[in-house]
């Protein structure tokens, strides 16, 4: 019988509220379904189960605010494909109250049920716990703005823009259809979780603005961690992109458009492929020790328009050919700004790349997110001169940057490091 | 399609992206990017999103033509 684990989603994620089962006790689960989501200070996020078998009992009830670690619902593993599913059981209540959850030591992270990844990574919780997602409640900040100064409480209301979103012209319709409610207290006592289903998806037992500083506490917390704890040092290349921009504009003109592909794309392939000769930069510092990480799962800092930002990474990030980093790229883009991730794309990054350039940027020096060892920054490609042949010529190039942990490597492998991804970006068919 | 029907779809491309955005309110010869804080990724999406809509194909040379709404509705109004 295997533990389903309430997940570490983060460095510092010390607990999280299970908001709602999606799986009842007889169900079937195959690895990689998901069978409950999560509110933690990153949002909602869907928790997939690493075991494959069938849901024998709940033992956490909805709403309850539990450690990482402590179980919640007990899998029996085993079950074949082709066998008949388990007769339904009358699910026993779920047996722990909030109050008397108690978080396991270190069993907790057994491997039995948690994610593969969160077994390698045992007494040190994956990294960017400093990637909240926005709250649930979509309004625009001009639309947030004038709640707040109306003292309206928008939490519910469905929006006319896409997906339901607030915009200004609604916040205005609700305050002439409704008395001005106050503000939410931080304080306040959490919501009971909605009965139904798609309500309790979008349910959170934060406001907007109290979740938002959640986001910005976690992300303090982590970063400050990483500074305190982590050595860094840094090295930065200059790339001429002259033949990587050509050929993707070559591949591109002759592709539909729900097929191009973005530089992005083959920026973090490169890093991938660079990792597999310099795995010291794809590994996390435990134990006053470097400890590789088997899979090359390359995280992206994507910024939330709301503010913030996740770190979701694309798992394998090695083994997928451009065509597919490019779909996945673009999904898990869609799905982060919607709110809508998977705990094993926030959980199981091994490295970040953090690419500024379409600001305006010209070089990033970025902070690490403990436990990883290293992160990426990309700039803006910018025309620039070069020399070439003895000629000064204008040339699109591209600042990366390596912020390393000085405990797991030395400026002599980062600068090899940069070396290798500028030369697989000159051969981007290879990619 | 008229010029009204064009600019109903690029508004809903657009909001389809940046659900928070009002797209009225745009200047019309700001850019659209730097108004609306959306990256390439957000602007390959609203490419998309106009392809499916109108049935046209825009070609990436062409992409800088459309980066305000009143140079989007002439280059579309032109492939339409």
């Amino acid at each position: 019988m295997a533990e389903f684990l309430m997940p570490s989603l983060g460095a510092d994620m010390a607990d999280g509220r299970l908001v709602t089962w999606l799986k009842k006790p007889g169900d079937r689960v195959q690895r990689g379904d998901i069978i409950a989501e999560v509110e933690t200070d990153k949002g909602v996020i869907e928790v997939e189960v690493f075991t494959s078998g069938t849901v024998e009992k709940l033992l956490v009830e909805e709403g309850t605010k539990v450690p990482v670690g402590v179980a919640l619902a007990l899998i029996r593993e085993g079950v074949s494909e082709g066998s008949a599913p388990a007769a339904p059981k009358r699910a026993e209540p779920p047996v722990r109250p909030a109050s008397a959850v108690q978080a396991k030591p270190p069993p907790a992270f057994a491997p039995a049920s948690a994610p593969p990844p969160a077994s390698a990574l045992a007494s040190a919780p994956p990294p960017p716990a400093a990637t909240p997602q926005p709250a649930r409640l979509r309004l625009s900040p001009a639309a947030r703005r004038l709640a707040r100064e109306l003292g309206l409480d928008p939490t519910g209301a469905r929006g006319s823009g896409p997906d339901g979103a607030l915009t200004r012209a609604d916040i205005e319709a609700l305050a002439k259809a409704r008395h001005p409610a106050p503000e939410p207290e931080p304080s306040a006592p959490a919501p009971r979780p909605a009965p139904e289903r798609a309500e309790s998806r979008r349910a959170t037992s934060a406001g907007p603005e109290n979740l938002a500083l959640r986001m910005r506490q976690a992300i303090a917390a982590a970063m400050s961690r990483s500074n305190r704890e982590i050595p860094h040092y840094y090295v930065a290349h200059t790339i001429d992109m002259t033949i990587a921009l050509d050929w993707l504009t070559e591949t591109n003109a002759a592709r539909p458009i729900a097929e191009r592909i973005l530089p992005g794309a083959l920026l973090l392939k490169a890093v991938a492929l660079a990792l597999v000769d310099y795995p010291e930069f794809n590994g996390r510092w435990e134990n006053d020790q470097l400890v590789s990480n088997s899979r090359i799962n390359v995280g992206s800092a994507i910024s939330l328009r709301n503010g913030g930002l996740v770190i979701p990474a694309i798992l394998e990030t090695d083994q997928r050919s451009l065509d597919e980093l490019m779909h996945k790229l673009q999904d898990v883009v869609e799905r982060a700004r919607r709110g809508q991730l998977r705990s094993s794309e926030l959980s199981e990054g091994t490295i970040t790349v953090t690419s500024l350039g379409e600001r305006g940027v010209q070089s990033v020096y970025g902070v690490i997110y403990p436990p990883q060892v290293a992160l990426v920054g990309f700039g803006k490609v910018t025309e620039r001169p070069w020399v070439s042949a003895g000629h000064v010529v204008p040339r699109p190039l591209l600042d990366v940057t390596l912020a390393a942990d000085h405990r797991a490597s030395d400026g002599h492998r980062g600068a090899l490091f940069l070396a290798k991804i500028e030369k697989l970006l000159l051969e981007p068919e290879a990619l | 399609m008229t010029e009204d029907q064009i600019r109903t779809q690029l508004f809903a491309a657009i909001t389809k992206v940046a659900p928070e955005a009002d797209p009225a309110s745009i200047p019309a010869d700001a850019d659209i990017r730097e108004e609306l804080d959306i990256d390439s990724m957000d602007f390959l999406n609203i490419m998309q999103a106009l392809h499916r809509a109108l049935d046209i194909d825009i070609p990436e040379r062409d992409y800088p033509k459309l980066f305000s709404i009143a140079s989007a509705l002439e280059y579309l109004s032109h492939k339409s």
